[in-house]
């Protein structure tokens, strides 16, 4: 047996040929083959699998690493460990029947998710949105940034060392999903968003609760930036890891806070302004460092900026109804539903069919969720079930990120890299 | 068909119509997004101008669809964002059902090489001078592409090895 390839020597106990192409490709990525054992004489070289099953890959990660010694010569990533096809179920399902699936895609900020399907139909479907539907959206979207951020705070302090960041972190998002228990009725996947505007008003609770945790939560944050920006040994730590220089940043396709870190302001927020965005001010952090401390930076401010966005949808918080009052494109409100026939014909008809766009019609709209760009690719065929929806997720594209940025790194740094990056498995493999 | 397109996209069609006379095909909108169909052999000089001469610097995304019973069968679609006047822009080109293949764009947009293969896991869309042309989400022992519309949505029974779930006796 020829032992000088990496796949002559490994015996996988399943998906044999999978794993075989994936070695090989590691082999042969930069096209310079290297044999493990040839100018090795004192054996530093090795190929170290990380994961899928492993704490710091945030899910089910697995990433192969040839090393020399402590340092990483090439990577490849190996995703799909989370495949569920919801492409293929999108298929199979009407608009609404599908959001719940879209929850638990990014499971950390299931909010945007669902407002990202929202919107998307809606534009498909020449849907009016309430203004105050469009209001309590931003609020909950800015909520939900505020919950993916403080996962990726608690965990990246973490994977660097400090244990008490991630209880700290917890117990701040502990209030936020009080808060979404009172604005949604669910604590985590909560579904809240409806074609043509969102489920319910915000109750007097949730709105006294929202208040109280935009005055608590910034003295919290500053706490944080007094502990954490001069902190010798996470300053140390992440800054020049996992460095996407500039000019790489776009071609490589790196979004959202990835993205911003390495210097472009993109920002869906900003670029095509959905909901209310462009009645709020707000600013895009960014930093041209393009390592970890850069996007630890961009993603603090953000939560400053994500602070700011609530407090004055609270200010402009208009009255009127929340959901769209035309019963061929929104659901009515269960009044109707329980005491008119009308009312539970229409609640029928939209549970069975649901909405349907026209025939053909094509449309793409994007939001700008806590990882990235995340957006929605409908073609219809004029039923209520989409003909085809292809999910534009973040995360895919950064870990794409990941697999370059890896290299030269030293291998105690993956799991900061990682936590940087912040992905989520759940939206990358769909 | 009237189009109401922007300055910016006013000038790529003009572009494109003047430069690439024999593969450009229709240009058409649909809720406001603007989609551009071009010859499948052309797509890759047509990507090249569209980044040098109108800064669509950045790849949103790749992806295909299956126009099942159409007569092209496959379609893979570009969304280019252009950095520079802020405008999205969609590029299709379509495919025969037997053997789909395209060229490529990684060599204009490195990101392009996760979502082609997962345009060709989901589709069995060859794309041609791909670096490391692999499937993605998909192991390699599965024979099937599940996003195409003949693919059951329960999956086939049996088209893939589980790992053993009881604990290895070496």
């Amino acid at each position: 047996m020829d032992t000088k390839h990496i796949k002559d020597q490994v015996d996988p106990k399943f998906f044999k040929e999978h794993q075989h192409k994936l070695y090989q490709a590691l082999e042969d990525k930069h096209t310079t083959l290297e044999m493990l054992e040839d100018d090795d004489p004192l054996n530093t070289k090795m190929v170290l699998n990380m994961g899928p099953q492993h704490p710091a890959t945030h899910g089910v990660l697995r990433l192969i690493l040839q090393l020399n010694g402590e340092l990483i010569e090439k990577a490849k990533v190996d995703i799909g460990y989370l495949h569920r096809g919801v492409e293929k179920i999108a298929e199979n399902k009407t608009y609404q029947e599908f959001m719940p699936y879209t929850d638990r895609m990014d499971y950390l900020s299931p909010y945007s998710n669902n407002v990202a399907l929202c919107t998307a139909v809606e534009k498909i479907a020449n849907v009016e949105v309430p203004e105050r539907a469009h209001y309590i959206r931003m609020i909950g979207c800015e909520l939900a940034r505020l919950t993916s951020h403080l996962i990726w705070l608690g965990t990246l302090i973490m994977d660097a060392g400090a244990v008490s960041y991630f209880i700290w972190a917890f117990r701040e998002r502990e209030k936020l999903h009080d808060i979404f228990d009172h604005l949604t009725g669910h604590r985590f996947t909560v579904s809240h968003s409806r074609i043509g505007g969102v489920h319910n008003d915000i109750t007097d609770t949730a709105m006294a609760l929202i208040k109280e945790f935009v005055d608590t939560f910034p003295q919290e944050l500053k706490d944080w930036h007094m502990t954490l920006d001069r902190n010798r040994i996470f300053y140390d730590r992440n800054r020049g890891a996992g460095v996407l220089k500039t000019e790489d940043a776009l071609n490589s396709g790196a979004a959202g806070p990835t993205l911003r870190g390495s210097g472009y302001a993109y920002d869906m927020r900003k670029v095509a302004p959905y909901a209310r965005y462009d009645e709020v001010e707000f600013e895009v952090p960014t930093r041209l460092e393009g390592d970890n401390l850069a996007r630890y930076y961009v993603r603090m401010e953000e939560m400053h900026e994500s602070i700011r966005i609530i407090r004055q949808c609270l200010d402009k918080l208009p009255k009127g109804p929340v959901r769209a009052d035309n019963a061929k494109q929104a659901y009515p409100s269960k009044d109707e539903v329980y005491y008119s026939m009308e009312g539970m014909i229409h609640d029928f008809m939209m549970t069975d069919t649901g909405i349907c766009p026209p025939d053909g019609a094509e449309a793409y709209h994007a939001v700008e969720a806590a990882k990235g760009e995340l957006g929605y690719f409908i073609q219809s065929d004029g039923t209520g079930h989409p003909w085809r929806l292809k999910i534009n997720s973040p995360s895919f594209k950064n870990i794409q990120v990941l697999e370059d940025i890896l290299e030269g790194e030293m291998v105690s740094d993956t799991v900061v890299i990682i936590g940087g990056v912040d992905p989520v498995m759940g939206e990358c493999d769909k | 068909m009237d189009l109401e397109l922007s300055d910016t996209l006013q000038t790529v069609v003009d572009g494109l119509s003047e430069d690439f006379t024999d593969s450009f095909i229709e240009v058409y909108q649909s809720s406001g997004d603007t989609f551009i169909r071009v010859e499948a052999d052309a797509n890759i000089e047509i990507c090249r101008y569209l980044k040098r001469e109108h800064h669509f610097i950045y790849l949103s995304d790749v992806f295909g669809t299956d126009r099942f019973t159409s007569e092209e069968r496959f379609e893979v679609i570009y969304n280019l964002f252009s950095m520079r006047d802020q405008e999205r822009l969609f590029l299709k080109v379509r495919l025969p059902e037997e053997n789909p293949a395209v060229s490529s764009v990684t060599s204009i947009w490195t990101s392009a090489s996760w979502m082609e293969r997962e345009a060709y896991d989901m589709f069995g869309i060859e794309f041609t001078d791909h670096p490391d042309f692999r499937r993605i989400y998909m192991p390699e022992d599965f024979d099937y592409y599940p996003l195409r519309k003949e693919f059951p949505l329960l999956g086939i029974p049996g088209s893939i090895d589980l790992p053993s779930s009881t604990p290895d006796t070496e």
